[in-house]
């Protein structure tokens, strides 16, 4: 296997987590609510999915549970911002410290232990062409799952009825609800996908890229999601593009790491971080572009007047 | 069943008051159910948790050395939430003020003079300002999300404190340990009554800064800029109030105040630099700032819960051993039912069964219209 090959497979597993609670994300912020607990969401996931496959022995039980809690934990804040209209902002804010915390006290026996790896998938033949065969037949079943989520997520959006339903909900939800639509419920909806799609991305944190348990271990990676979607202005296959583009800093940063160069790792760690602030910078630097791209009842309070 | 709001025709007085207590009150249910669930009696478990704590004098010096910064940064935090400026940032804000107040101790050891402790708050204060400045900066001059931005800059300032640790500003002498230098005398903020304990002058800080914020929040009118700039931006506009002047204004004087409360930590408290000089105290803040229902006097009272909150995660540690990592959980808890029960303030609950919906389908947007509604 090449340099190149292993480092665009690298690449790969640090964009797909990214990808994943984005693309949850923005379904969720499409309906018009920005929840902004994904990094506790995603916490959650990880901490869930390392347990249950660590005590079963299953590491595919523990995706599914990391599912169930992200979406369970997601329920929390949509009962909170929809059903009893607190501020999205602070709830989100809510969820994240309320996961952070739960994580760390319940993961507290994971600490240190070996963890249940989720095998690739391994296509023979296809598996072993030069160049691409790793790269596409060779990879961690959550990867297709990341790539069939994005296709799936952008033909529901923007070629099914139910898309446009939901999109409708999220540009205007009082013309929503006088057409009959059921805007609760629908935002009920998306933020629970958002929530099982911020879970899987934990537990590929904890079952394919590091498989361990490290409090923390999102380390900023939920936030990140979050700006990922304002970068690619509510579209999934710029999101897509977004995770590949910081996958890309992070491993590339990893790999100046390893080399040395004599730069402070702290200052190579620290460019996903910088990179997040400068790409959020030049994107919505246009105030008219954010304007037209972003969901117009996005963060806005809906209480509907029976 | 479905659950209804019925908003009420002015904010409801009674539950502005009561409903930190509501939260509080759940709070304690909710951990006792918790501690049932890891096998503990949840009578004696809250006991150590939260009562305890504050039977020695001792202990309730380690009381306001904790509550000084959250009140400190809660404070700021409460200006920027009601202007309607999204800074989760203050820790970093802290870590930079730190940083920036141990320039002289740690750099120019040998300058000893009494002025060197005033100068290290100045300048504490000036770095977390200046911290706090760039997001307000990207937000005014390129529209840029300032929740984002702010809490990004905290993993940068926890990356850059880790780097002078360990490297510039390591201590020649510390046998490779990831530490400063200790502070010189000049340069430790004293404590202010040391026969008795370790708390020090940063909790009279929190409080004088708690008192000032409130009277400009109250009786002038910067406060009431603050406060229609948040409610609602096109009223500020009108009233020839400048929304860029403010978000600097939010964000330095949040930026500030973490700052101060980051130095006055260092010297106050630690006594050096190490790779880790606060346990989430721009975080915790956050949800000091909402329990005090962003009024600087509520934040004082807040200020002293959340910082029970981590001397009880030791004391239960030691006496009933159950992990202080109880302590994160229960303030993400403490956060939640705040926020609920703020619900109560501009809503009267209605539960009904679910076929007795009234006719009618006209939808309204809900009271502060194009802004993510306040708390105020």
């Amino acid at each position: 296997m090449g340099m190149l090959e292993a480092i665009l497979l690298t690449v790969a597993t640090a964009a797909t987590p990214l990808l994943l609670a984005a693309i949850g994300e923005l379904v969720s912020e499409r309906s018009g609510v920005l929840n902004l607990g994904v990094e506790g969401m995603m916490i959650m996931g990880a901490v869930t999915g390392f347990g249950v496959a660590l005590t079963t022995g299953s590491p595919w039980l523990g995706v599914f549970a990391a599912i169930a809690v992200g979406a369970l934990f997601s329920l929390l804040f949509a009962f909170l911002t929809l059903t009893l209209v607190t501020n999205q902002v602070a709830t989100g804010l809510a969820l994240t410290l309320l996961g952070l915390g739960l994580s760390g006290m319940l993961g507290e026996g994971f600490v240190g232990r070996p963890g249940v790896k989720l095998t690739a998938i391994d296509i023979p033949v296809l598996s072993d062409l030069p160049l691409v065969g790793k790269l596409v037949f060779g990879q961690d079943p959550l990867f297709y799952v990341s790539i069939a989520l994005t296709a799936a997520v952008a033909y529901f959006l923007f070629y099914t009825r139910a898309g446009l339903t939901l999109r409708s909900v999220g540009d205007n939800h009082g013309s929503a609800h006088a057409l009959g639509i059921r805007v609760i419920l629908i935002r009920y909806l998306a933020v629970m996908f958002g929530g099982a799609c911020a879970g899987l991305a934990g537990a590929y944190l904890s079952l394919v890229y590091t498989p361990q348990w490290v409090e923390n271990m999102t380390a900023g990676r939920g936030w990140i999601a979050l700006a990922l979607v304002v970068f690619a202005s509510w579209r999934p296959w710029r999101v897509f593009a977004g995770a590949y583009l910081f996958g890309a800093v992070t491993i590339g940063q990893l790999h100046a790491q390893a080399l040395g160069f004599g730069i402070p790792s702290q200052l190579l760690s620290s460019l996903p971080y910088l990179a997040t602030i400068v790409v959020l910078v030049l994107i919505s630097r246009n105030r008219r572009l954010t304007m037209v791209n972003t969901p117009a009842s996005l963060g806005r309070p809906f209480v509907p007047d029976r | 069943m479905r659950i209804e709001l019925v908003k009420r025709p002015q904010h409801s007085a009674l539950f502005s008051a009561v409903s930190p207590f509501i939260a509080l009150g759940l709070t304690v249910i909710a951990g006792a159910i918790m501690f049932s669930l890891l096998g503990k009696n949840p009578v004696d478990a809250l006991y150590y948790y939260f009562i305890d704590p504050l039977r020695e004098t001792w202990s309730l010096h380690e009381l306001a050395v904790k509550a000084a910064p959250l009140i400190l940064i809660g404070v700021g935090l409460s200006v920027c939430y009601l202007s309607n400026n999204w800074n989760i940032g203050a820790e970093g804000q802290f870590i930079i003020g730190a940083v920036a107040g141990s320039i002289l101790p740690i750099v120019f050891p040998d300058f000893q003079f009494w002025f060197v402790l005033p100068l290290m708050l100045v300048m504490g204060i000036a770095g977390g300002a200046a911290y706090g400045a760039i997001p307000a900066l990207l937000k005014v001059r390129f529209n840029t999300n300032e929740i984002l931005s702010s809490l990004m800059l905290v993993y940068v300032a926890q990356l850059f404190l880790d780097w002078l640790v360990r490297g510039p500003w390591r201590n020649p002498e510390g046998y490779n340990f990831p530490e400063t230098r200790n502070f010189h005398d000049y340069a430790v903020l004293p404590e202010i009554w040391s026969a008795s304990g370790r708390a020090h002058w940063g909790f009279v800080f929190a409080l004088v800064v708690a008192v000032a914020v409130w009277f400009v929040m109250a009786r002038t009118l910067k406060g009431f800029e603050v406060k229609v700039i948040g409610q609602s931006p096109r009223a500020g506009r009108f009233a020839g109030f400048s929304h860029g002047r403010m978000v600097f204004f939010a964000f330095m004087l949040a930026g500030g105040l973490a700052g101060l409360a980051g130095i006055s930590e260092v010297s106050g408290a630690i006594g050096q630099l190490r790779p880790s000089i606060s346990p989430g105290y721009g975080f915790t803040a956050i949800i000091v700032a909402f329990l005090g229902r962003l009024n600087p006097l509520g934040i004082v009272a807040a200020g002293l819960v959340l910082a029970l909150s981590y001397l009880g995660g030791e004391a239960a540690q030691i006496s009933i051993g159950v992990s202080d990592k109880v302590a994160r959980a229960f303030q993400g808890m403490l956060l939640f039912f705040v926020l609920a029960s703020d619900t109560l303030i501009h809503y009267r609950i209605r539960i009904t069964s679910g076929r007795a919906r009234a006719a009618g389908g006209r939808a309204q947007a809900a009271p502060a219209g194009e802004v993510p509604h306040g708390h105020a």
